[in-house]
């Protein structure tokens, strides 16, 4: 040991100290990004085939009757810019949860599979059974969570059982991606154009009736993954040392998947999976709140700027209507392909 | 110390699958190959007698079985063509990589070769089979380089879950430009989609005809890196050491999977696991020599095509399963069952 | 300081998979000393300090600590008593050293408490212990080995456990680094009373900072005692199988172990000797 050790006081002053920045840069961080939701959320309220200005949009919001804008913002544009919010928050938290359980951002729902058996299923629910609808929706969740068991059962042996886990993942969904892909090519014109929307993501026909279940399920299990935020943490350390802190590793990692999963198809029952918004969210979240801490709430709030910006990108910016699972796959494909690059030089963690 | 080393010298000698084994090995799948290959000819919608199959491969066209058969021969050298070319790239992929989840499907490979053909579509103009060709296996060979390079970035080289990952998420990428190209183009989106999904069933001898040179190509650049293969097997310091150029052998064979699954993925669409699932049953039955492995993944991956095609005919009678479809839903179990075998560590 | 616990292993049985690793295996910790395990590779011992930990059940058999089963008991209670530093935990990309070792408060916080002085106390003084004290807003990930391990073993002590298990902690570590880290075990135990048992590889290192030796071999316990007592030719000859003149470390007073090979001996009548000239066996 070194002669003369600093003493007790002044280490603790200086660790609260860095402490405390850094609460203060993720309460900032958190601040800016929920005002940035908002302020998408207006617009998206405000444009569109015709523009409203911000005093009619904010009449419509408080209930009051405008002349053509209660049908275009109250029917139309407000469902759709909940959905957003909700859904994006939902897969935000789902996808960070599961990168940061299996220690590796290309981890998340939509790599791994689970979104896949939801699209599969929902083409198969419209084109074969022919069903639409709430049916549909319903199947998806069904088949998502089905998915996931199938994933989780097959990878669990003992020991360590990440890795395998997102192999398998990506072995299932290469099953269920060629299903889908037959299942397309039996599809007639008009049965295209509903499975495509499952193939893509898209929010189009945005109502409150798709919204309702998506939100009671974020209601729901929001919380219980916020519950478990620090036994998550721990996670990150190994499965060894977080066994050795007292987190039971199995509850832990069944109650989260559970949650995470549920979340995943409702969402995905309602919009479609919209493509890497699980993937991006978390990742972006940790480059800008810094990697202490758990990621849970920013990279939810980053999942909802995600869908919001993307629709309204997708409805307005470019000369023909693309749906936002599109937008989201173009602009995260560079992103994503980056992010591999960076994960794989520095190891393997968010 | 000396004796030990004769020891294990003469264990190695013992314990290496005798010459005999193997060509009755390779006796028993080319004999099984030319049976479906023969099935693949009288199975269909319509029966046919082996009369008619003798007579049509003398040209005759004279009954309808007749020109059954006529339609189903060219499918059926397309499923051997193809599936040889896919059986030994994915050995040669494993062997280059030195990796046993290398396959086209999960490297990202056919995304690439899709991609390309997607962007040749739309904004080239493209539409003969020789331009197919040509974009489809560039646009593999990109992909083949790039997934590689980023999956071999970084500690521990090239581990099976980077590349495998590395593959997923470019496919996932290259998917989703797919996606946003081909989608608000009512018009190509159909040729797209139709390529997409693949198959041996629109096969004809001209198309047949364009892709032979590229397949004799990479064929013979596979079968020539055997050797190089096997001693590449052993690691890259240890291969230098053993007067291997190690990056030149690696970039001869990859080219020559590269030209064989490109030029596959070109004619019958991406077809997934033929390549990955091929060399491992391979290597149970006539060992880790590539001089072997690579003949014999090649007439394998032959007759599990020609199998799947047959089996996608028989399950949707009248109609029909693409053989990437099936090949998928075969070989993805294969898959799960390799990962499940190996110890995390190697992953 | 600490009250002495006592962790033993009865009839324990543990294996993965289809293989036993460790059959019927009795253990019994000396509470307060510092336990060395040894034995050859794939001897079980770190299958032993795994299941000693929970983080294996066993097949049969059971691990006690202070008269409870610690398979059932609740997890963080464990974890305030029993630490366990792996051999190979994850530092998260760009996770502060101070950051790391308060990880270790894990099993000290419930649900919904916020982090209190008592934690804020118990990381610093981790971090004074392991004199990582000025390092402590630096990434984890820009440290040298020596460095990293002693924020791995600051982050063991902020668990603030009377029972410390060690996973081969100086595996991958120059041979000064090696020397800091038992070192700083040693004043952990020697300050705090802390019980604790270390995997290792280097028999030498292991004999001179143990105070008690158990010495594996295909899963089972062949021989444990202090190493004076303990430490023979005969046991490393069927323990490691290799023969080994044992002779006092005239730094340490313990016993130093020397291997003979078949090479290099002063006196005639080694195998070089009887199998001819050196470099030219008369074998092929």
């Amino acid at each position: 040991m070194t002669a003369t050790a600093p003493s007790l006081d002044a280490v603790i002053a200086s660790v609260s100290r860095s402490k405390a920045v850094r609460a203060r840069r993720r309460v900032v961080v958190i601040s800016i990004l929920a005002v940035l939701i908002m302020a998408v959320a207006a617009i998206s309220l405000m444009i569109g085939n015709t523009v409203y200005s911000v005093t009619d949009v904010a009449r419509v919001v408080l209930g009051q009757d405008v002349d053509g804008a209660s049908f275009t913002v109250g029917r139309l544009r407000l469902p759709r810019m909940v959905l957003a919010i909700v859904v994006g928050l939902s897969f935000g938290i789902a996808g960070v949860t599961f990168q940061t359980m299996l220690r590796n951002p290309l981890a998340s729902p939509d790599i791994i599979g689970i979104s896949a058996g939801a699209s599969a299923a929902a083409a198969f629910a419209i084109v074969v059974l022919g069903l639409s609808g709430t049916a549909v929706s319903v199947f998806a969740i069904t088949a998502g969570l089905l998915v996931t068991l199938v994933i989780y059962v097959l990878s669990h042996q003992a020991g360590s059982a990440g890795t395998r886990l997102i192999l398998i993942g990506i072995g299932i969904a290469a099953m269920l991606e060629a299903a889908t892909q037959y299942v397309l090519s039996q599809a007639g014109q008009w049965e295209l154009q509903a499975v495509l929307r499952w193939l893509t993501g898209s929010l189009n026909g945005a109502s409150w009736e798709q919204t309702l279940p998506a939100l009671i399920a974020l209601l729901v299990l929001g919380p219980v993954l916020l519950s478990r935020r620090h036994d998550l943490d721990a996670m990150r350390l190994g499965e060894d040392a977080a066994s050795a802190l007292g987190v039971r590793i199995e509850r832990t990692r069944l109650v989260v998947v559970i949650a995470a999963v549920g979340l995943i198809a409702f969402a995905t029952a309602a919009t479609g999976p919209i493509a890497f918004v699980a993937f991006l969210a978390g990742p972006i979240a940790a480059r800008i709140v810094g990697p202490h801490g758990s990621l849970l709430v920013p990279a939810a709030l980053v999942g909802a700027l995600l869908v919001l910006s993307g629709d309204v990108v997708g409805q307005n910016v470019l000369n023909l209507r693309y749906p936002v699972g599109i937008v989201t796959g173009v602009l995260g494909a560079p992103y994503l392909v980056y992010l591999i690059i960076r994960t794989n030089r520095s190891g393997e963690s968010l | 110390m000396t004796r030990a080393a004769t020891e294990n010298a003469r264990g190695v000698v013992v314990g290496r699958r005798p010459a005999r084994v193997r060509l009755l090995w390779f006796g028993i799948a080319v004999a099984v190959v030319a049976l479906l290959a023969f099935a693949s000819v009288v199975i269909g919608s319509r029966d046919v007698s082996i009369a008619d199959v003798v007579a049509a491969i003398g040209g005759s066209v004279d009954n309808t079985s007749e020109a059954a058969v006529a339609k189903r021969l060219p499918r059926t050298v397309l499923a051997l063509v193809v599936g040889l070319a896919l059986g030994l790239a994915g050995a040669v992929m494993q062997g280059v990589t030195r990796n046993p989840l290398a396959d086209p499907g999960i490297l990202g490979v056919n995304m690439g070769a899709s991609l390309a053909i997607v962007v040749g579509i739309a904004w080239f103009g493209l539409s003969t089979a020789t331009g197919y060709l040509w974009v489809a296996t560039v646009g593999a060979g990109v992909a083949a380089v790039f997934v590689y390079a980023i999956g071999s970035l970084g500690r521990g080289g090239a581990t099976p879950l980077k590349l495998a990952l590395a593959g997923a998420a470019t496919s996932a990428a290259l998917a989703s430009f797919v996606t946003a190209i081909s989608l608000p183009r009512g018009d190509i989106s159909g040729t797209v989609r139709s390529w997409l999904i693949g198959g041996v069933g629109g096969a004809g001898w001209t198309s047949i005809g364009q892709m032979a040179p590229f397949l004799a190509v990479g064929v013979l650049v596979s079968l020539l890196s055997a050797r190089r293969l096997n001693s590449l097997a052993l690691g890259d310091e240890l291969a230098t050491g053993l007067g291997e150029r190690v990056a030149v052998t690696r970039a001869v064979a990859a080219l020559g999977a590269v030209l064989l699954c490109g030029a596959a993925t070109a004619i019958a669409g991406p077809i997934a696991f033929v390549g990955l699932v091929v060399p491992h049953a391979c290597r149970l039955l006539v060992g880790v020599d590539h001089r072997w492995l690579l003949p014999f993944s090649g007439v394998v991956g032959a007759g599990l095509v020609v199998a799947s095609d047959v089996l996608g005919r028989i399950v949707a009678r009248p109609g029909e399963v693409d053989v990437g479809i099936i090949t998928a839903i075969l070989g993805a179990p294969v898959f799960i069952a390799i990962v499940r075998r190996r110890k995390v560590s190697s992953l | 300081m600490t009250t002495a616990h006592a962790l033993t292993a009865t009839d324990l049985t543990v294996g993965y998979g289809d293989t036993t690793i460790i059959s019927d295996l009795d253990l019994d910790l000396v509470a307060g000393a510092i336990t060395v395990i040894v034995g050859p590779n794939a001897c079980g011992k770190s299958t032993l300090l795994r299941s000693m930990s929970r983080l294996l059940p066993p097949r049969s058999g059971q691990v006690v600590l202070d008269g409870r089963s610690i398979h059932g008991m609740p997890a963080k209670e464990l974890a305030r008593t029993l630490g366990l530093l792996p051999q190979s935990p994850i530092a998260p990309e760009g996770i502060t050293v101070a950051d790391l070792v308060g990880r270790g408060r894990h099993p000290h916080q419930g649900m919904f408490t916020r982090w209190s002085r008592a934690d804020d106390v118990a990381v610093a003084e981790a971090l004074i212990a392991t004199d990582t004290a000025d390092l402590a807003d630096r990434a984890v990930d820009e440290l040298s080995g020596g460095q990293r391990q002693r924020v791995w073993i600051a982050m063991a002590l902020a668990q603030d456990t009377d029972i410390l298990l060690l996973d081969e902690p100086t595996t991958f570590l120059d041979v000064s680094h090696q020397v800091e880290v038992l070192d700083l075990l040693t004043d952990l135990n020697r300050r705090r009373g802390t019980t604790i048992v270390i995997v290792l590889h280097d028999l030498n290192l292991a004999v001179r900072y143990a105070d008690h030796l158990v010495a594996m071999r295909d899963g089972e316990v062949y021989a444990s005692g202090s190493p004076e007592t303990i430490l023979t030719p005969e046991l490393i000859e069927s323990v490691f199988g290799i023969s080994a003149a044992v002779i006092t470390d005239p730094t340490s007073g313990k016993p130093l172990m020397l291997p003979i090979g078949r090479h290099h001996m002063v006196d005639r009548g080694g195998p070089d000797a009887a199998d001819g000239p050196a470099g030219h066996p008369a074998s092929d």
